[in-house]
């Protein structure tokens, strides 16, 4: 019995009791605990990535209980990759942290860290819908504790928007679930992929519903617009190296639509048919216009950045709601560059703010270190507005080419290019006035000498952006992956089978028959 | 050498400069030659190769799924953009060397002019399109970084930025007509595409195709209506201007043009767009240029108008243009960069570029006057020089070609640019070096050393070297003017010599060179009648743009998100019921498969205590104590119902955590004001009340509809009915669900509970650092307190129930794998013990005798949980899976012991620990508030006669 599937998850989920209990007061310990737990998982992560990178999609199933009746685990290449994708950028974000003491300033942050980790671990891994539940509750708690890290009136305040909304979010995700529940008797993914399809055509209202509802909870978690409210002043507020991680967060929204969408509710399902083609994909557009143009009207380069994530996150669902194995390939590639170079842009962020008295974009005196940061801002931005040479222009040329063939290519081009130049335009105007216009600021000679960043926060965040440029120059393997996990989920038929007939505990194949009796 | 290395090469250098920065001038220059040179020969070893009419191609695949490959290719016309690009960068490496200040920051500026080299490179020699898309984003963004280089002018920024926003949009707009020409042709390798001329002008899709990539080469060529950003990115330093802004980048737009000829060419659209935007350029550039005061801006605009002229030739779409066309952008190459450089001399030598303010300059900068004297008449198109070739056979084509059925349009057009042109050479010549000395200059002029003098001349060699002797480039225009063609068209027969006899070019020539004597003569008089003239700043028309869509972006934006909540759940209200109302219009409605059970008047009385105590906690939700009360009762009800249905623990748990978050509550109301003040206007509330009543009549028809039809299978509950006693050694369904079936999420909800009550303490610790501390200090309770705040009565009851309570807790704990009760119930009722000797005797007291701190409760608790699902990791089975047995130890009677029940224990000590520890946070706020507190258990002790406490505001009360 291989135990390393539920590793990433139940590693973090050991090492944050554990820090609460032994080394509460004790920060070298905690640092020591968490770097080395961040490190195994990225180790143990990349092992299962591996594992799954031939197709084999691997079942964990938790207390012996055989799907649909107990919990099951799934490794499969899209649930190992966003597994190996967390966990890189919970490596660099945790360096920066250490680097820039970011965890010493408030209570618990790497208690809440693991957690937080196990709880996005979850959510990918998980085969239940239920469960899938509560790791998002874990995730959502855990966020919200790193999110008022150290306090602050503002910070407090974004905090309870935040909190609340996604509260509400989580409201309606039981809603569904029990619509779901009460519609199909089970909330195992593979066994409702199966149960949806015996769905009398002349009583579709109820799966409908209920599959709507699912996916307004994942939008929500997308932040797509106008879902999107909770995502622009809480990314802002939170601390950075927080905002860095929450990257990854957003993309948990995308994954489960991804999962659900392509698996238990696919495109050419009959009782679902036309539940989402008329929205998502102007919702997805309007996203990135709202991201980019709020990246240009923002007076803060905090919430130009957050705003830049729903502008990625637009781009991301614009592929997505192709719903097509070219959308979502383009849509993958696009994640992984979309979390890294968001989690870099945030880090970035921080850099400014530790040489400045504020983030207004607004020119102040330069201080030392300024001319890494701003080549530092020089390529985040660059990957993030999608020009050349980083990723984020191969990932647009992506989905640009996959829209070819659909009827609205005009709209998605239109709105893709001209949001692009907007946020061109926008980086352009911040990174003039944050790191060419505080040249003509002369240095106040009485001011007190600010530290330069030290080189660990350096090196995380050069260590983001290096991944950016390897996912760029290795883009052809990436997309060679990314279609492969896209063909793989375009054919779950091995994923449900191995998930429903493997026999576990009281499920003897040959005796009792329990599964039967619950098909 | 492999192509790979000459585009490489620069790329890779540019990390050298800035390396060799602290190793002084000369080496960050040389070393940045050496990079260049390196290049430049091993572009040069591929020449035998394209003389010989080889195509040399190299190829690596990069992205094969997208079909962006690095495969590049080498034919005439690349290597000639090729050569011209890191020929002339030498020149202008060597000229920079000596024109920039030693206060300037040398190995950033030669890292960047690298990078532009590698990019630019790249563009010439790209053989996939989307590489090349690659490459031409790359020059807008180092010509970005070039242009801003001297940071702290606010023309270099503004000038980079609308550079960076006005070639970057053309970018993009290529990006969408290089992905329609793929699609077309089914490939974006350039040899692929360019053998597919029918394929591509048949499509429907070729003029948007067409106009898509026209805006990314009119854009990066400066050509009408987007030539005002060229001037501006003048405020770069003088090598910058000589190097991308004349010779280089600004002609990968016309690269393109060429490049793209033979498949897009030829068509009517092609035509009118390019041959009328060159005609429009060519013509404004030359007379806007001739009343510009600034040196460079002068030399800019005219770039901007034979940038055009060019563009005019490559849109007649005839074999003869397209060789006039390569021509003159070797001619334009060779003396716009050496004015360009004896711009930046003058400026360098006179610390002005204001025409006004300079003249008489011969004598002071002899060297330099030769040069600029040559190479502005070559570009008058005087003979001789190599500007008057070209010029003559564009006038030839232009005269040739007939535009919006007109003959007279282009011919008299193109003489007029002419004109203009030769006047504004005229007046640079005249009123710069012409006239007397001045005694007036800013810094007293003088030739300047070899090092920025060289460069020019030497081409200005080449200026009159090929004005005299055209036959010895002859052959390699042809060449270059072949690859251009494609085998679309016959090479032009015509031999380009200085004397073709008396053809109407001649006369053309000579009337726009007299013509440009004249105005240069009337310059005065024209002036005036310019400067009288009102016309359209094109900078102030781009802010006025940006700074519109700004704050048009500001008020969007900042609409919008205004930071109200209420508005952001409406919105989302809004949205989830408007999909799930369209979800429900578009299905399908099956009959009922249930019949409604009829409601007892029991359930009615509890029905309508829910709805009664539901709608005074909306209508009395100010008043905060109220609303307490009335959330009490709703749990209350609820947990009947729970009885009512069945589901003894549910109702369990929903009434001990009723009373604990009740407690809890009470606390934190402590802190609060007592009324929620009105915020919202009559019509917003409004509006929620309509949304609110929306949405739940929407949830209360969904659970209508549900309950009335069965699940389309059987549900899984029934397995879990089936196999509780059998796989989970326990009778209560409900139990062996929580800790093994479901296990997994308890262990999930567990760590919630945790979480939240960490965060609760960190919270309380963030809020006693911050300005909080200060107001709760100086806080006065609005109402007396209490006189007796411990009674005697309640101290004594909370003492002796102790004991029972934590029999009870032990008890509900034990029987819970078979009967209602578990670890959670357990928890809840023990910490309602706790709870109550902090509320008998006060948080000081009770904390004092706190042997286990509760954080370590709660990381025990999850520690144990998770203790528990590894151990069947020893037996080789999954995380959580229980086991059980029965033993016997005399003189009890047989027992179960699971493994559940020690999950069972994680979650006890994880559920006491979180609900103490947000009990013992909320107590440290109150003691920070100055809460009186006493070290007795209770305050009047009858066993004690101490005098009463001067901090107790007894008397008061």
């Amino acid at each position: 019995m291989s135990h390393w599937i539920i590793l990433p998850i139940v590693l973090p989920a050991f090492l944050a009791p554990f820090i609460v209990l032994a080394a509460r007061y004790h920060i070298v310990i905690q640092r020591s605990v968490s770097l080395a737990g961040v490190f195994a998982l990225v180790v143990v992560a990349a092992g299962l990535a591996w594992q799954a990178s031939d197709g084999t999609v691997t079942l964990y199933q938790l207390g012996d209980w055989a799907a649909p009746f107990g919990i099951v685990l799934v490794a499969d290449r899209l649930s190992t990759l966003m597994v190996l994708l967390t966990a890189v950028l919970a490596f660099f974000v945790l360096l920066y942290a250490v680097g820039s003491r970011w965890d010493y300033r408030g209570w618990h942050f790497h208690a809440l860290y693991q957690f937080q980790l196990m709880g996005i671990m979850g959510a990918f891994l998980t085969g239940d819908l239920f469960n899938l539940f509560v790791f998002f509750e874990v995730l959502l708690i855990a966020s919200y504790g790193l999110m008022i890290h150290q306090g602050g009136t503002v910070r407090l305040r974004a905090g309870v928007q935040y909190v609340l909304y996604n509260l509400l979010g989580s409201t309606l995700f039981l809603f569904a679930l029990g619509a779901i529940y009460a519609q199909t008797g089970t909330l195992n993914m593979a066994d409702l992929a199966e149960r949806v399809q015996l769905i009398d055509p002349s009583d579709t209202v109820g799966i409908r519903i209920a599959a709507v509802l699912l996916l307004m909870v994942f939008a929500i978690k997308a932040a797509v617009v106008p879902l999107h409210f909770w995502l622009p002043s809480s990314y802002a507020e939170a601390p950075a190296p927080v905002a860095a991680l929450f990257a990854i967060m957003t993309k948990v929204g995308a994954y489960a639509i991804i999962r659900v969408y392509t698996m238990i509710f696919p495109p050419d399902l009959e009782a679902t048919a036309g539940l989402h083609g008329w929205w998502l994909l102007p919702a997805a557009l309007v996203s990135l216009a709202i991201g980019m143009v709020g990246l240009l009207a923002a007076r803060k380069l905090d919430r130009l950045v957050a705003f830049s994530v729903i502008g990625s996150m637009g781009m991301v669902m614009i592929s997505i709601s192709l719903f097509t194995a070219e959308g979502i390939t383009a849509a993958l590639y696009y994640i992984i560059h979309s979390t890294l170079a968001a989690g870099a842009l945030f880090l970035i962020v921080d850099l400014v703010r530790s040489s400045r008295a504020d983030l207004m974009l607004t020119a102040q005196a330069p201080v030392a270190g300024s001319a890494l940061t701003a080549g530092m801002f020089f390529m985040a931005a660059i990957a993030m507005a999608g020009l050349p040479p980083l990723s984020g222009f191969v990932g647009k040329l992506l989905i640009l080419d996959a829209s070819f063939d659909t009827g609205s290519v005009a709209w998605i081009w239109a709105v893709i290019l001209i949001s692009s130049l907007i946020a061109v335009v926008g980086f352009g105007r911040a990174g003039s006035v944050l790191f060419w216009k505080s040249q003509s600021v002369a240095v106040d000679p009485g001011a007190e000498v600010q530290a330069a960043p030290s080189p660990l926060s350096y090196v995380a965040v050069g260590g983001l952006l290096a991944l950016l440029v390897a996912h760029t120059v290795l883009a052809g393997p990436m997309t060679r992956y990314t279609s492969a996990i896209s063909a793989q989920l375009f054919a779950p038929e091995p994923y449900i089978a191995t998930v429903l007939d493997t026999p576990g505990k009281l499920s003897d194949p040959y005796s009792d028959t329990d599964e039967e009796e619950a098909h | 050498m492999s192509l790979f290395l000459v585009v490489a090469l620069p790329f890779l250098g540019a990390l050298l400069p800035g390396l060799m920065n602290t190793a002084g001038r000369a080496a960050c220059a040389g070393v940045t030659f050496a990079v260049s040179l390196a290049a430049f020969v091993g572009l040069l070893t591929n020449l035998p190769a394209v003389l010989a009419g080889e195509m040399v191609t190299a190829r690596i695949d990069w992205i094969p799924l997208l079909g962006l490959n690095v495969t590049l290719m080498l034919d005439g016309l690349g290597f000639f953009f090729a050569m011209l690009i890191l020929g002339i960068g030498l020149l202008i490496i060597t000229y920079a060397r000596f024109y920039l200040a030693r206060e300037d920051n040398m190995g950033e500026f030669f890292t960047y002019l690298l990078l532009f080299q590698g990019a630019m490179v790249g563009i010439v020699l790209s053989d996939n399109i989307l590489l090349l898309l690659v490459f031409w984003e790359l020059t807008s963004l180092s010509s970005f970084l070039l242009i801003g280089y001297w940071k702290h002018l606010p023309e270099g920024r503004q000038g980079a930025r609308m550079a960076l926003t006005v070639t970057g949009m053309g970018g993009l707009a290529m990006i969408g007509g290089m992905l329609i020409l793929g699609n077309i042709v089914g490939s974006y390798d350039l040899s692929v595409i360019l053998q597919n001329r029918e394929l591509i002008q048949g499509s429907p899709l070729y003029l948007p195709a067409l106009i898509l990539i026209l805006l990314g080469c009119f854009t990066k060529s400066a050509q009408f209506p987007f030539h005002f950003w060229l001037p501006h990115a003048m405020a770069a330093p003088t090598p910058v201007s000589a190097y991308l802004h004349s010779a280089t980048m600004v002609k990968a737009g016309i690269f393109l043009m060429a490049r793209m000829w033979p498949v897009l060419s030829g068509t009517p659209e092609w035509f009118v767009l390019v041959t009328g935007a060159g005609l429009i350029t060519m013509v404004l550039g030359a007379v806007i240029a001739l009343f510009k005061h600034d040196l460079k801006a002068l030399l800019a605009f005219s770039t901007v108008s034979h940038l055009g002229l060019i563009t005019m030739l490559l849109g007649t779409g005839t074999a003869f243009g397209a060789m006039a066309a390569v021509f003159h952008i070797m001619n334009h190459a060779t003396f716009k960069a050496a004015l360009f450089m004896s711009a930046g001399i003058i400026d360098h030598e006179t610390h002005t570029r204001d025409i006004r303010r300079l003249g008489g300059l011969r004598h002071l900068m002899p060297v330099t006057f030769g040069i600029a004297t040559l190479a502005a008449l070559s570009m008058a198109g005087i003979p001789l020089l190599n500007g008057f070739l070209s010029k003559e056979m564009m006038l030839e084509e232009a005269y040739h070609t007939v535009l919006l059925d007109s003959h007279w349009l282009v011919p008299g057009l193109a003489v007029l640019g002419s004109l203009f042109s030769a006047a504004y050479c005229f007046r640079l010549i005249g009123h710069v070096f012409l006239g007397p000395v001045r005694d007036d200059y800013p810094h007293k002029p003088h030739d300047p050393e070899p090092g920025l003098w060289l460069p020019p001349a030497f081409l200005v060699v080449l200026v009159v070297g090929i004005g005299i002797a055209p036959f010895l480039v002859e052959p390699f225009v042809k060449l270059v003017t072949a690859s251009v063609l494609g085998g679309t068209a016959e090479l032009p027969y015509q031999h380009i010599k200085i004397w073709h006899g008396l053809v109407p070019a001649l006369y053309m020539s000579i009337a726009a060179v007299v013509g440009g004597l004249i105005v240069v003569s009337a310059f005065n008089p024209l002036l005036r009648l310019w400067d009288a003239a009102p016309r359209p700043e094109a900078k102030r028309i781009f802010d006025a743009i940006i700074g519109g869509v700004v704050r048009l972006s500001e008020r969007v934006i900042h609409g919008v998100h205004n930071g109200s909540f209420t508005r952001y759940a409406a919105i989302m209200t809004v949205a989830v019921v408007a999909v799930g109302y369209h979800a429900w219009a578009t299905g399908t409605v099956g009959p009922a498969t249930r019949v409604p059970q009829v409601a007892s008047p029991v359930q009615i009385a509890g029905w309508a205590m829910l709805v009664a105590a539901t709608l005074g906690l909306v209508l009395l939700h100010r008043n905060r104590l109220l609303s307490l009360v009335l959330i009490g009762i709703v749990g209350l009800v609820v947990s009947v119902g729970f009885v009512f249905f069945s589901a003894p623990d549910l109702a369990m748990t929903q009434l001990t955590v009723e009373v604990v978050t009740i407690i809890l509550l009470l606390l934190a109301l402590n802190f609060l004001p007592n009324r929620t003040p009105i915020e919202s206007t009559v019509l917003r509330r409004t509006r929620d009340a309509v949304l609110a009543v929306a949405a739940g009549v929407a949830t209360m028809a969904l659970s209508y509809h549900y309950l009335l039809r069965d699940t389309i299978s059987p549900s899984i509950s029934e397995f879990h009915l089936a196999n509780s006693y059998k796989g989970g050694g326990g009778t209560n369904v409900v139990n062996v669900i929580l800790v093994d079936f479901r296990g997994f999420d308890t262990y999930g909800e567990i760590i919630v509970l945790g979480i939240a009550a960490l965060l609760i303490y960190a919270l309380t610790e963030a809020l006693l650092d911050g300005p909080v501390r200060a107001r709760l200090l100086n806080r006065k309770p609005t109402d007396p307190r209490a006189g007796d705040m411990h009674p005697m009565m309640m101290v004594v009851m909370t003492r002796v129930i102790m004991p029972v309570v934590m029999l009870v807790g032990f008890y509900i704990f034990l029987r819970g794998h078979n009967e209602p009760g578990g670890g959670f119930i357990a928890g809840l009722v023990v910490s309602i013990g706790f709870v109550m000797q902090y509320m008998a005797s006060g948080f000081a007291w009770t904390s004092a005798r706190l042997r286990y701190p509760y954080h370590g409760v709660i990381g025990a608790g999850v520690l144990t949980a998770g203790l528990t699902g590894i151990g069947s990791w020893f037996v080789g089975k999954p995380f959580l899976t229980s086991d059980y047995t029965y033993v016997r130890i005399p003189p009890f009677q047989e027992f179960e012991l699971a493994t559940a029940a020690l999950f069972d224990l994680g979650v006890f000590l994880a559920v006491v620990g979180a609900v103490m520890l947000s009990l013992e946070s909320f107590s440290r706020l109150a003691r920070r508030a100055h809460v009186p507190d006493v070290e007795h258990p209770m305050d009047i002790d009858p066993s004690r006669d101490d005098p009463p406490d001067p901090l107790q505001p007894r008397t008061e009360a």
